[in-house]
C-alpha cells in the first residue's frame, strides 16, 4: 500500500500532499492543469525530490527527508507510463519491451513476454521501431514495456492525453483489463473526467497543490458535481 | 605499393598520416565524451576553466601549441622527463608525439559536436530507462551513447579530417622526419620547398583530396545508417 505524505517548493507554488490510495484497483490524481500532480508523481517514481516528508511502498521506505532516505527510481520498482510514451527510439519494439524485463531476475518476474504482449496485441509490433508506431500503438508498447519490468505498482501518467478519440479507445480497454488481470495497484493522473468514470475507483482531487478531496468514486460522485457530465 | 604507383615517400607519408590520425581519433574519442559530459551534466568549480582549456587549441596560433608540447612533453619537459624516465615512452620526434599534436588540435572540434548531440538526448528517455531498473552506468551505455551516435560521428570526422591535416603544431612538436614524423601535408611542404618538386607535390595534393573525400563519403554513409536505423 502506498503511503504519500510530501511537500515541495517550486518557485512561488508549492505542493503539499497527503495521501494514502487502496492496496489496489486505479487510483485516479485528478485535478486542473498545474495542480501539481505530475510532480508528485514524479516524486512517487524517484525522478524528483520533495523537500520533506515521507513516501512508503507496502511499508517499504522509499523516501524519508527526516532519515535522510531518497532511493533511486532504479531501485523502487514503481512502472512509469508517461504522456509521451518515452519509448527508446534506437531499439526495436521487442528491446524496448524487454529492457527493464531482463534486468529482474527471473524468480521475481510476474508477467511473461507472452502474455503481455498478447493482452496488449502488439505481437504484430515486435520487429517495428517505434518511429513506425502510431500514438496508441506507443502508448500500448510502453505499458507493455512497464509491464514487463513487473513493477508493485504502476504510474500512468495522462496516458491519454495525446490521442485523439479513436487511439484512446483504442488503449483504455486494456489499462481496466491490467488491473484485474495483474492486480496491481495503478495511479493514475488525469484531468479528464470521462477516463476516469470509466476507470478510477478511488480519487484524490487536487488543486494548487493541495489534496481538497479523496474517496471512493462513488462517494465523491454523490457529493461532488466536479464528475457531472 | 607499386601497383598504384605510389613513390616510397608518398607511400610512408599516407601510411604515417593513416596511422596518426586513427590514433588520434581513437585516442581522443573516449575522453572526448568524457569532457563533454562533463560540461553538459556536471556542475564543478573550474567548469568555466575546463572549457577554456579545451577550446584553447581553436584559437591558439598551432604553432604556440606545437611549442607548449614541446614544453611540456618534450624529452626535457615537465611531463615528457618523467614519461621518459619512468616509462620508457618518447613522445618527441616521434609518431606518438604527431599522434598527441594531432588529438590535441582535433579535441576542440571533437567536444563541441560530441556536446551538441548529448544536449539534444533527451532527458525524459534516460528517465524512463531508470524507472525501468537501470542505474546510472547502464543508462549512459544503452541510451545515451548510443542516441549520442550522429555527434559521435560528425565529431569522429572533424577529428580524422583535422589530424590529417595537422601541420604548425605537429612541425613544431615533433619536426619533420621522414618515415617518423613527416605526413602527408609536411611531405607536401617539404617538396613545395625543394627545386623540381611541384609534380610531386601536386601528386600529394591529389593524394589528400581524395582522402578527405573519402572521409566525408564513410561518414556520410554512416549518418545515413543510422538514419535508417532509426527509421527501423
Amino acid at each position: 500500500m502506498l503511503e504519500v505524505q510530501v511537500r515541495r517548493k517550486q518557485g512561488d507554488f508549492e505542493i503539499d500532499v497527503a495521501f494514502s490510495p487502496p492496496e489496489s484497483g486505479v487510483t485516479a490524481l485528478f485535478g486542473p492543469s498545474g495542480a501539481g500532480k505530475t510532480t508528485i508523481v514524479n516524486m512517487i517514481a524517484g525522478l524528483v525530490r520533495p523537500d520533506a516528508g515521507s513516501i512508503r511502498l507496502n511499508g517499504r521506505c522509499l523516501f524519508d527527508a527526516g532519515r535522510g532516505i531518497h532511493l533511486a527510481p532504479e531501485l523502487r520498482r514503481i512502472g512509469y507510463i508517461f504522456q509521451d510514451g518515452r519509448l527508446f527510439p534506437h531499439l526495436s519494439v521487442r528491446a524496448n519491451l524487454t529492457y527493464g524485463m531482463r534486468l529482474l531476475p527471473r524468480p521475481k518476474r510476474y508477467a511473461t513476454f507472452d502474455t503481455v504482449v498478447e493482452i496488449l496485441g502488439i505481437t504484430a509490433l515486435l520487429n517495428r521501431r517505434p518511429a513506425k508506431l502510431s500514438g496508441g500503438e506507443k502508448q500500448r508498447v510502453a505499458i507493455g514495456r512497464a509491464l514487463l519490468s513487473s513493477p508493485t505498482m504502476l504510474l500512468m501518467d495522462e496516458p491519454l492525453a495525446s490521442l485523439d478519440h479513436q487511439r484512446k479507445e483504442e488503449v483504455m480497454p486494456f489499462i481496466s483489463l491490467l488491473c484485474s488481470e495483474f492486480s496491481i495497484p495503478i495511479l493514475y493522473v488525469s484531468h479528464s473526467r470521462e477516463e476516469i468514470r470509466r476507470l478510477a475507483e478511488y480519487l484524490v482531487v487536487l488543486e494548487q497543490g493541495r489534496v481538497v478531496d479523496s474517496g471512493s468514486l462513488k462517494e465523491l460522485t454523490d457529493r461532488l458535481t466536479l464528475l457531472a457530465p | 605499393m607499386e601497383f598504384i604507383g605510389l613513390t616510397p615517400l608518398e607511400w610512408e607519408a599516407l601510411r604515417l598520416s593513416l596511422q596518426v590520425s586513427a590514433w588520434s581519433v581513437v585516442g581522443s574519442l573516449p575522453v572526448g565524451i568524457a569532457v563533454a559530459w562533463l560540461l553538459v551534466r556536471c556542475r564543478f568549480p573550474g567548469k568555466g576553466l575546463l572549457n577554456v582549456l579545451v577550446h584553447l587549441p581553436l584559437v591558439l596560433p598551432p604553432v604556440v601549441t606545437g611549442y607548449l608540447l614541446l614544453v611540456l612533453l618534450g624529452r626535457k619537459g615537465v611531463i615528457g622527463k618523467v614519461l621518459s624516465e619512468r616509462f620508457g615512452v618518447t613522445l618527441a620526434f616521434t609518431w606518438k608525439g604527431a599522434v598527441i599534436a594531432a588529438a590535441v588540435m582535433a579535441f576542440p572540434l571533437l567536444v563541441r559536436a560530441v556536446r551538441l548531440s548529448l544536449e539534444a538526448v533527451d532527458h525524459g528517455l534516460e528517465d524512463a530507462a531508470h524507472t525501468l531498473g537501470a542505474g546510472r552506468t547502464r543508462v549512459f551505455f544503452t541510451i545515451t551513447l548510443p542516441l549520442m551516435t550522429p555527434g559521435i560521428i560528425t565529431g569522429a570526422i572533424l577529428a580524422f579530417a583535422r589530424s590529417l591535416g595537422e601541420f604548425g603544431a605537429t612541425i613544431t612538436f615533433v619536426s619533420n622526419i621522414r618515415g617518423a614524423t613527416q605526413t602527408l601535408p609536411l611531405a607536401l611542404y617539404t617538396l613545395t620547398q625543394v627545386p623540381d618538386g611541384e609534380a610531386g607535390a601536386l601528386r600529394l595534393c591529389i593524394i589528400s583530396v581524395l582522402l578527405a573525400m573519402a572521409a566525408l563519403i564513410v561518414s556520410e554513409w554512416m549518418s545515413n545508417r543510422f538514419a535508417a536505423h532509426m527509421r527501423g
